[in-house]
């Protein structure tokens, strides 16, 4: 880590994307409380992290990248119990129905498999009921269907008023979910800001992030693509030229910049 | 407080509970030292004199199985499962957590305890202890001193998988040892210095004198010391050494 400067504002979803490596995991265990940071300030909820003070704890809810649980124990237990550590915890069995595991509420943790013991992670940080929630690469590992569910979870949990801390190596998710992003690499801050702000305004070092792609194929069948910061001057261009000679624009596309184009412009090696 | 109080009783429930189901934890934690029992009582069976060393010599070795061997177990597998680090994460007061799964591992002790007391008396023409007292305390510190040297051994073991090999490279020669020079009386003098200053003979000894021979507790305070001072040790590393999470890559 070399210097992260970060506010995330209360309510919103606020996405951490980096390459592996970046500093992701060790920027969010410092705000867990995991790990002791070597130097700076930190604020969560007002609390020191670092203090691990009971009164913090209550009001965080965390889904570790790798969380383990009881072999034996039942979801329907195991939610019993963490829900026993908090002043206000929600009802179980709606978070049992909530994360979709009520036709395994009673089998034996051993017994269920990856993306279910994933919904149990996600029901045992929901359970107490956390204002802020921390979500360290949350659908690593899920089929599409499961990250659809995972990705509706969180967009409830926003209109639920909850704040949440995303780490992701997923663009798309990252735009999917995050009200406003930071791009890390190497333990800094490449970039800050909405998704869309990026796409559209990208980081002044990375020219080729704003560029449109406009795509076709030409009369002699061959395929074309040109990169353009404004498509408007370049689809008339092109579509007069097609009217004038009676062709077709075969499969003609406009496609605008994704904030993986930001991402991989910010994070490849100069 | 009350919160913290009522967190360890609902700990320590949930760690029961877990402890039933688990067949193979069940198994090593009551039946072997049971089946050592059983065995050894029928070779021996109509020798009083050696009838009255395997009691008490069963009695510590359960007394190291239940919290030692156990609680290095447990905390290895928690801590490379992620459940430890999970668990961190949440508002249970850290000693409510510990103090669950201490009183898991002491109601262990006790429960074979009573076993062991019991056949004693039952089967092995041993009558009802002698001290109470006596045996309370050594069972006290006994456990308290094994379960610190568990906690604390668990930190060096690796990974899950190498966690037999590793409990059993302490447990069965500090037990060989500890039995051989308990029993014997003419073993080498390096055999008895050895085991003389590791902690299951002394504990042995005391729960001789507590549930046998009627020695008293003031006779036996150079063993109760000896626990007690590996129950220091282990306890300063326990702490000190404590990890929360698997080591990563």
């Amino acid at each position: 880590m070399r210097g992260i400067d970060l506010t995330v504002r209360r309510g919103e979803v606020f996405g951490l994307l980096g390459p592996n490596g970046a500093g992701k995991t060790t920027t969010v265990e410092i705000l867990e409380g995991y790990r002791a940071r070597t130097g700076g300030e930190v604020s969560v909820l007002g609390y020191d992290p670092a203090k691990r003070q009971i009164e913090l704890r209550k009001r965080i809810g965390i889904v570790l990248q790798s969380g383990g649980i009881y072999s034996h124990v039942t979801p329907r237990e195991a939610l019993e119990h963490w829900a026993s550590f908090y002043p206000r915890p929600r009802d179980v069995e709606e978070v049992l129905r909530l994360s979709g595991l009520e036709a395994k509420a009673d089998a034996r943790a051993r017994t269920l498999s990856g993306g279910q013991l994933r919904r149990l992670d996600f029901a045992l940080a929901l359970v107490g009921d956390p204002e802020l929630i921390f979500l360290d690469e949350p659908t690593t590992g899920f089929d599409p269907a499961a990250r659809r569910d995972a990705w509706e979870t969180v967009r409830n949990l926003r209109e639920g008023g909850k704040t949440i801390l995303l780490t992701t190596h997923y663009l798309d998710e990252a735009q999917a979910l995050a009200d406003r992003v930071a791009i890390v690499k190497d333990g800094r801050v490449l970039a800050v800001g909405p998704p869309r702000e990026l796409m559209a305004h990208p980081p002044a070092h990375t020219p080729g992030a704003a560029r449109y792609t406009v795509a076709y194929r030409g009369a002699n069948g061959e395929r074309v693509e040109r990169q353009t910061e404004d498509p408007t001057w370049l689809l008339n261009e092109l579509t007069n030229a097609a009217l004038e000679k009676g062709e077709r624009l075969e499969e003609l596309s406009v496609g605008r910049p994704t904030l993986e184009d930001v991402y991989l412009e910010l994070t490849a090696d100069a | 407080m009350p919160d913290a109080v009522a967190l360890t009783w609902r700990q320590y429930r949930l760690e029961r509970r877990m402890f039933w189901r688990n067949p193979s934890a069940a198994f090593f934690n009551f039946v072997l030292p049971l089946l050592f029992l059983v065995g050894g009582g029928a070779i021996l069976s109509g020798n009083q004199d050696d009838l009255d060393k395997l009691v008490p010599a069963i009695a510590g070795m359960s007394v190291m199985s239940t919290t030692f061997t156990a609680l290095a177990y447990n905390i290895v597998f928690l801590r490379e499962r992620g459940v430890l680090k999970r668990i961190r994460g949440t508002p249970l007061p850290t000693g409510s957590y510990f103090g669950g799964v201490a009183a898991n591992a002491v109601t262990n002790t006790a429960l074979q305890i009573a076993i062991v007391v019991l056949a004693g008396r039952l089967f092995f023409g041993i009558g009802w202890p002698v001290h109470w007292g006596e045996l309370v305390v050594f069972v006290l510190v006994g456990v308290v001193s094994f379960a610190a040297l568990g906690v604390s051994f668990a930190h060096a073991i690796p990974n899950f998988e190498s966690t037999a090999a590793y409990v059993n490279a302490v447990f069965l020669p500090v037990v060989f040892v500890s039995f051989y020079a308990f029993d014997t009386a003419s073993a080498p003098a390096f055999v008895r210095g050895v085991a003389d200053a590791l902690p299951l003979k002394p504990l042995i000894e005391g729960l001789s004198g507590a549930i046998v021979t009627g020695s008293s507790l003031a006779s036996n305070l150079g063993a109760l010391a000896v626990i007690a001072g590996w129950g220091v040790v282990g306890g300063w590393l326990a702490v000190r050494g404590f990890s929360w999470e698997g080591r990563r890559g």
